[in-house]
């Protein structure tokens, strides 16, 4: 058996040192149950430095942008539809809740721009292929609606175009809420990319607990029942999806559950579910509501934050781009081998 | 080359001119430019002659005028990486060219035969050098001086054996922006300040970046980077400039031994494969070509290398893969979650008794 690369292997470095203390360390200290759920991966890397770099966008303004998109678009739909079935309390904080975060989380992203007063150069172009620049043209319009739709429902004035605002923002609140998750799955951040059939459905039902909390907490309970219902179903679907992103991915299912970001993801489980119980058993109460609506507003909050420490973890590790790659490879070579044909196209 | 549809391939989800993935015959074309555009170039890197010197590092410097910083992107600050000879650490924002160097060890048995010191009659190629009369003498003449020919050969680390049983050797490889064909930071970029040139490289408009950073982690690479204080991201532009006057790139016209190649892409990849054929005839059999497969992740890389080690090693992606190749399922995933709010939204309200 030929090892790769003839035998060759780094003189000395670093890394290697760190990785084998990693490795003792998991061996040794873990109790008797406990089991890793990845096995310490064997990998080369340069001086254990990063492959990929990763991403330059600031916390809190991103996670913080997530969250406000996800509460205003969930809520704006929301509101749309209580106006419609004639709910005056719920539609006005749902309209309130849609314009203020839809404002603030403009506020953010601008902010978080290299070059911030360059922000309208977002609208140049339009491309299908950047996730950033269709959520641009999502942003922009909700943003605008929202935004007019809450400040005339403070103001009092002109019922008509508060409807036509209001519907024109439930119109792109839904892509508003999920688009965030193809942002960042559509990166070469292993933990963000494998997860990209989920991170729609993690954010858009995230958002629907926190838009479905926030209305809850500040509408009269016999008027909030749609707010109940959607919280508690959005904390369902995050609470399952994320299952999948914490435990199916392989090793880039990793960062999820280790240092800072497992710490907040535990905690927005916990926040999430807690708030989804106390909405069906106190929800009707309007102690119960406030509580549960904090709740689910904290854990959606938590997730944004969770999820993205989680990619930067394993954008700064090369361990979570080489070890999947190179499966990837020996995978191929395998299908190869079997098939006996020429090489084939990497397929999904 | 098919004509150029307006229809985003994005949402269907199909995509058989290859536009979001796989081999592109004419990237200029899908770009957008009319037929008669010049050829694409690129940079063939054989890194089995790169000596280290660094000069391409220092030619990209100097006609870029991009400003010092250490092997962490640290501005106006000499740093010492100490990892090794390498003290530019990484590509970014103000390194376009980057020297990495490895030293490596292996042991001389395994998997490759030993190799005797010349008039060594030895009829066990396996066996250890200190066996025998013959090799006794020479640990005996170690010994005595270092400072003979064949003691100071032992320090020598590109020739020298350390001990009986190890080898020393020293890689070194000049990375560069790979100017792919499909460039992740060019699908990404949602100013257009990212475009493709008409020689098929990849360039940032500095006057456009509005510094999103979306570029930065959607480069397989790890290549293009924001620079700190600026806001705005750079990386390597194969020279544009130089290119449109007809004149080679910075890193190549100083590279004093040939490492750094630039020419039409199509003639480097023949002179890249007779290269790999001449080095596999003499026995070198780590050697392999890494961004000259047009199957790859990317399309095919615009400057691609000639590797004597794993990629990995020498902090390359062993399989990178444009991020935007997923795109179709992405979208598809998040419409289906926008639909799912919506439907979710329209049963609460049914669902809920009126108020009243």
């Amino acid at each position: 058996m030929t090892a790769p690369g003839a035998g060759w292997r780094r003189a000395d470095g670093p890394s290697a040192q760190r990785r084998e203390k990693r490795r003792r360390r998991r061996g040794d200290g873990r109790p008797g149950g406990e089991v890793a759920m990845v096995e310490e991966a064997e990998f080369t890397s340069y001086y254990g430095r990063p492959i990929i770099k990763p991403p330059v966008w600031k916390t809190p303004d991103v996670p913080l942008y997530l969250f406000l998109g996800g509460a205003a678009g969930s809520s704006s739909i929301l509101g749309a539809l209580a106006d419609l079935t004639d709910r005056p309390a719920l539609t006005r904080n749902a309209r309130l809740v849609s314009g203020g975060a839809a404002v603030a989380s403009v506020v953010f992203l601008i902010h978080d721009l290299g070059r911030p007063e360059r922000f309208l150069h977002m609208l140049r172009v339009i491309k299908p292929t950047s996730p950033l620049s269709i959520g641009s043209y999502i942003l922009a319009p909700f943003s605008a609606a929202a935004g007019a739709t809450a400040a005339v429902e403070a103001l009092g004035w002109f019922p008509r175009l508060k409807r036509f605002g209001g519907a024109v923002a439930a119109l792109f609140g839904g892509p508003l809420a999920t688009y965030t998750g193809v942002l960042f799955s559509n990166t070469a951040v292993p933990s963000w990319h494998a997860a990209h059939r989920e991170l729609p459905f993690v954010f858009g039902a995230s958002g629907m607990a926190a838009g479905g909390g926030l209305t809850m907490a500040l509408t009269p309970v016999e008027e909030a029942g749609p707010s109940r219902k959607m919280a508690v179903a959005g904390a369902v679907i995050e609470l399952a999806t994320m299952r999948r992103v914490e435990n199916d991915l392989g090793i880039v299912s990793e960062p999820y559950h280790e240092g800072k970001a497992g710490t907040l993801l535990r905690a927005a489980r916990s926040c999430t579910a807690a708030g989804a119980a106390l909405t069906v058993v106190a929800g009707r109460r309007r102690a119960g509501a406030v509580v549960a609506g904090a709740l689910l507003a904290a854990g959606s909050l938590l997730t944004r934050f969770g999820v993205f420490e989680a990619g930067m973890a394993s954008a700064r590790d090369p361990k979570y781009t080489v070890v999947p790659q190179r499966e990837r490879l020996a995978a191929r070579e395998n299908g190869q081998v079997a098939q006996n044909g020429h090489a084939p196209t990497i397929t999904r | 080359m098919t004509s150029i549809s307006s229809a985003s391939p994005a949402f269907t989800g199909r995509d058989p001119e290859n536009r979001l993935y796989g081999p592109l015959p004419d990237v200029q074309g899908e770009a957008g430019y009319d037929a008669d555009h010049p050829a694409r170039v690129g940079f063939f890197t054989d890194t089995s002659v790169c000596i280290g010197c660094k000069a391409c590092e220092v030619a990209c410097k100097e006609w870029n005028t991009l400003p010092m910083d250490d092997a962490h992107g640290t501005r106006d600050v000499i740093g010492l990486s100490g990892m090794s000879y390498d003290n530019t650490g990484q590509l970014g924002a103000n390194s376009w060219r980057h020297v990495a160097f490895i030293e490596q060890s292996r042991t001389v048995d395994l998997p490759m035969p030993t190799f005797g010191r010349p008039g060594d009659a030895r009829q066990d190629s396996g066996r250890s050098v200190t066996d025998g009369p013959n090799d006794e003498s020479l640990a005996t003449a170690q010994q005595s001086s270092v400072l003979n020919a064949e003691g100071l050969s032992e320090f020598d680390p590109q020739t020298g054996q350390s001990g009986a049983d190890k080898q020393i050797r020293w890689l070194m490889s000049s990375d560069v922006c790979k100017h792919c064909t499909h460039a992740g930071c060019l699908d990404v970029c949602p100013t257009g300040a990212l475009f493709r040139t008409e020689f098929g490289t990849v360039v940032v408009q500095g006057d456009i970046c509005n510094g999103c950073g979306y570029c930065v982690p959607s480069c397989p690479y790890g290549v293009i980077e924001q620079r700190k204080g600026d806001g705005r991201v750079f990386k390597c532009t194969m020279c544009y400039d130089r290119l449109t006057d007809g004149l080679q790139p910075a890193c190549a016209t100083a590279c004093p031994t040939q490492s750094i190649q630039f020419g039409n892409l199509d003639e480097l990849q023949a002179r890249a494969d007779a290269r790999l054929a001449t080095l596999q005839e003499q026995g070198v059999e780590t050697a392999r070509l890494y961004g000259r497969d047009e199957d790859d992740g990317v399309g095919g890389a615009g400057a691609f290398f000639l590797l004597l080690d794993e990629p990995e090693v020498y902090g390359l992606p062993p399989d990178p893969v444009v991020t935007t190749r997923d795109l179709p399922a992405m979208w598809k995933s998040a419409a289906a979650a926008a639909a799912m709010i919506v439907g979710v939204a329209v049963s609460a309200v049914l669902g809920s008794r009126k108020p009243r």
